[in-house]
């Protein structure tokens, strides 16, 4: 038997730990049909008392004891042979069920509309007042609900106690203690999940208002029965949507006339009543419940909660205190990146990528390998999926950090301190998280732009994102600097970070007054309380940047090089190139070398090396490198470019057009996704080009008149 | 119903570690419905943590989670007076009715 589980849940609920806990590393991910929102979708492991089988591997340890292995206890746990097939679908992270978002109107549909047999909501103990909000409402959509009660590990710490049963009877529907980071109680949540998905058990019928808007919600509720039952929905879900003057729902039910004016009715003059308007009487009533339902069914500490997040936060947002605490934490990731430990990392790195080419090779030539297939395979081919696999580390390095930082909490504090800035901008606090992932890979910074409201707001950051140099111009730089400036590495790298966010400030400003007028959505966003990254997040994280990088590595990239080796190898007829003047690849950047004339880099070197960086930044240095004929970073290479980029202006004119000019073929894909529309992010990338290209010549002709180079 | 009476006290003009008590949740549509989702709703007590450095956004308490919000949102909820009761009800209040429970 086949069931399907939806995984619903606040923000910050530890709703992607829970996924992960209980998918392992059987996942898919997708796009929800039509719009461009991630599904995740994945295969829950098996599960047996205790120990897990999933490929013969034990998944979940088992920890803990006291209040969540109790229950556990009491039960035997049934064979659970017919478990084999669970397809669980991660929804959005919401906090309600409004037409407001793309993420909310995606998750009710998917619960009414495609009907999973199970919606497992996840709840966050420790904030259970405002977690249950989206509890309450995914109850009334009348599909089976069972409630797993996260981070049941702190609530114990905090010495609380929650009254499990109480709730379940308030609810009307299992509700499982668990610890999602520490794998606490998950194989409970998989037994009674089960339990419901094979009974179809419903939720019990839950009436959470009182007096006037109970009336009036029943009344209205009568009035709609038919037109809902007709559509598959819950007459008091259909209800309570038409209290909250909900479009999608009004225009769904498709009411007479009369009826609705009936309903206006008895809106309105329960609107007197109540003193406040009818939406409000729904989260007041929604609230109100809640409320007393935890008066019943948890017994705080009466020492009060830990204030550990509440000191961490008087530091880190203090009002004098929390600009350079901010600034020093950046500085840290960026020195930590590529700072002594950084390149330390890179360099052993590095080392046993060219050992392994090394060895390929020498096998190569002992399997007498005919030499021009040679030359493909390690000049071509090798050398330039080595030099992007060698600088894999520092991506890796910024991620781990960036992520430690997200998990923490932080990241949520960098944005409220940031807003007034960018609000400068017309965006809000929410762009800064793009931007600063942006510093690792504009791919996933440009996809973490959903999480803006509005689709102005998403565009925007996405047009300012590529501005922040992506990790992948590392190596350009480090490259340039050995080779122009080796006494001050530093200096230059700085610079050309600096410059980068300099120009983002510029365009934004041109951007919101020429484009993107008016203001940003208004920023409202959860704080979540710190907490401490695990291993385990943080190191899947890791993994996944690593996969995607390696899988970046051998086809984007690989593929970059093929067709680099390839063109310019041979001629447009066919015949090998005497030299690169002749081939095809010379031909097309002959005819492009004009162009970049003006800005002093107008050869077919410099050229070609900028249309392969449009594959991927981390091409321009492999380009380089087989154009000059020599190994990367090797003394010949460095001679060499000091051939191709004549004096010292002409490589920083380079160097400012690679830093700003268009975004690798991924980035310009995940921007035609997450902007919705193929032109935007033509004219996007296309205006990023012209920027960099005028700057670049200004810098040149501007210090050709000063007598520089 | 906009609320941007200058006579009324809104959550605006909190000072930090101060704690009001919301009147009508103003604002329109997407940023009214949102605001309520949130926790914002008539009666609910609120408690001005700090504001960010340059004076906005704000970081509020209210059911046991802390929200940021912009002062010029925060100026579209409007409190209850000085004379009506403001009482603390925040998270660590003790509870009252610890009957039915194990442990």
């Amino acid at each position: 038997m086949h069931y399907t589980f939806a995984l619903a849940g606040n923000q910050n609920s530890g709703k992607t730990t829970l996924f992960n806990q209980l998918t392992g590393s059987n996942q898919h991910v997708g796009n929800w049909p039509g719009v461009t929102v991630e599904q995740k979708t994945g295969t829950m492991l098996h599960h047996h008392h205790g120990k897990q089988t999933h490929l013969g591997l034990p998944v979940w340890r088992r920890s803990g004891h006291g209040v969540l292995r109790k229950e556990t206890d009491l039960k035997e746990t049934r064979v659970p042979e017919k478990y084999s097939d669970v397809t669980i679908v991660d929804l959005p992270g919401i906090y309600s069920l409004s037409p407001y978002s793309m993420e909310e109107i995606i998750s009710r549909n998917y619960i009414v509309k495609t009907k999973p047999d199970l919606v497992i909501n996840i709840v966050d103990a420790t904030n259970l007042e405002r977690n249950l909000y989206l509890t309450l409402q995914l109850l009334q959509l009348g599909r089976p609900v069972v409630v797993a009660l996260n981070m049941m590990d702190e609530v114990r710490s905090h010495g609380d106690v929650i009254d499990l049963k109480a709730m379940e009877k308030a609810l009307g529907v299992p509700v499982v203690a668990i610890s999602a980071r520490k794998g606490e109680g998950l194989d409970e949540l998989v037994r009674r999940s089960m339990d419901v998905a094979e009974h179809r058990q419903l939720p019990g019928k839950l009436d959470i208002c009182r007096g006037e808007a109970h009336k009036a919600l029943h009344a209205v509720a009568h009035l709609v029965e038919r037109n809902a039952m007709a559509r598959d929905i819950t007459p008091l879900y259909a209800a309570t949507k038409l209290f909250e003057g909900d479009e999608p729902m009004i225009a769904e039910l498709d009411l007479s006339e009369e009826t609705r004016h009936i309903i206006e009715e008895i809106l309105s003059s329960m609107e007197k009543e109540q003193g406040m308007e009818r939406a409000a009487v729904m989260a007041d009533t929604r609230y109100r419940f809640i409320e007393e339902m935890l008066t019943a069914c948890v017994i705080r500490n009466p020492e009060g909660p830990d204030k550990l997040s509440d000191r961490i936060d008087g530091v880190l947002t203090h009002r004098v205190l929390a600009i350079p605490v901010f600034l020093v934490m950046m500085l840290l990731v960026f020195y930590i990146t590529f700072g002594p430990f950084g390149s330390m990392v890179v360099d052993w790195f590095s080392g046993l990528v060219d050992g392994g080419i090394q060895v390929m090779g020498n096998a190569l030539e002992r399997w007498g390998v005919a030499l021009w297939v040679r030359e493909l395979v390690v000049k071509g081919v090798f050398t330039g999926v080595g030099s992007v696999l060698g600088f894999m580390p520092t991506i890796l390095i910024l991620f781990l950090l960036l992520s430690v930082l997200e998990d923490s909490g932080y990241m949520a504090r960098a944005a409220f301190l940031m807003d007034r800035p960018l609000r400068k901008l017309g965006l809000n606090g929410r762009s800064f998280i793009p931007m600063m992932m942006g510093f690792g890979c504009s791919v996933p910074a440009i996809m973490s732009a959903r999480s803006m409201s509005t689709q102005r707001d998403r565009r925007f950051t996405i047009m300012l994102t590529p501005f922040m140099s992506c990790g992948a111009k590392v190596p350009i730089y480090a490259l340039f600097t050995a080779a122009f400036f080796p006494d001050h590495p530093v200096t230059v790298m700085t610079a050309l970070y600096l410059m980068g966010i300099l120009m983002s400030i510029a365009a934004g400003l041109l951007l919101k007054r020429y484009v993107f007028h008016g203001d940003a959505s208004p920023f409202i966003m959860e704080l979540p309380s710190y907490r401490l990254p695990t291993p385990r997040n943080v190191g899947r994280q890791i993994w996944e940047k690593a996969k995607d990088f390696i899988r970046r590595a051998f086809t984007v990239i690989f593929l970059a090089t093929l067709v680099v080796w390839f063109l310019q190898s041979f001629t447009f007829n066919l015949t090998a190139a005497q030299s690169i003047g002749e081939s095809m690849l010379g031909s097309i950047a002959g005819f492009l070398a004009p162009v970049f004339a003006p800005a002093g880099f107008g050869n077919v070197q410099a050229s070609t090396a900028v249309l392969t960086g449009i594959m991927a930044k981390e091409s321009v240095v492999s380009t380089l490198a087989v154009l000059s004929g020599a190994e990367v970073d090797s003394v010949e290479m460095l001679a060499n470019l000091r051939s191709i980029f004549p004096s010292t202006l002409s490589a920083i004119s380079f160097l400012l057009f690679v830093l700003l000019y268009m975004p690798c073929i991924a980035a310009f894909a995940a921007m035609r996704r997450e902007m919705g529309s193929l032109r935007w992010a033509f004219w996007t990338v296309a205006g990023q080009t012209a920027l960099a290209w005028v700057v670049a010549t200004v810098v040149y002709q501007g210090g050709l008149l000063l007598g520089i180079g | 119903m906009t609320h941007e009476n200058q006579q009324l006290r809104t959550l605006a003009d909190l000072k930090p570690g101060e704690r009001g008590i919301v009147a009508q949740v103003g604002g329109e549509g997407a940023l009214h419905r949102h605001l309520l989702d949130m926790g914002i709703t008539p009666g609910v007590s609120i408690l001005l943590q700090k504001t960010a450095p340059m004076g906005d956004p704000l970081e509020l308490h209210l059911r046991g989670y802390a929200l940021t919000l912009r002062v010029d949102d925060a100026r579209k909820i409007v409190l209850r007076g000085d004379d009506e009761d403001v009482e603390d009800p925040g998270y660590a209040t003790p509870n009252a009715h610890p009957q039915g429970l194990p442990h």
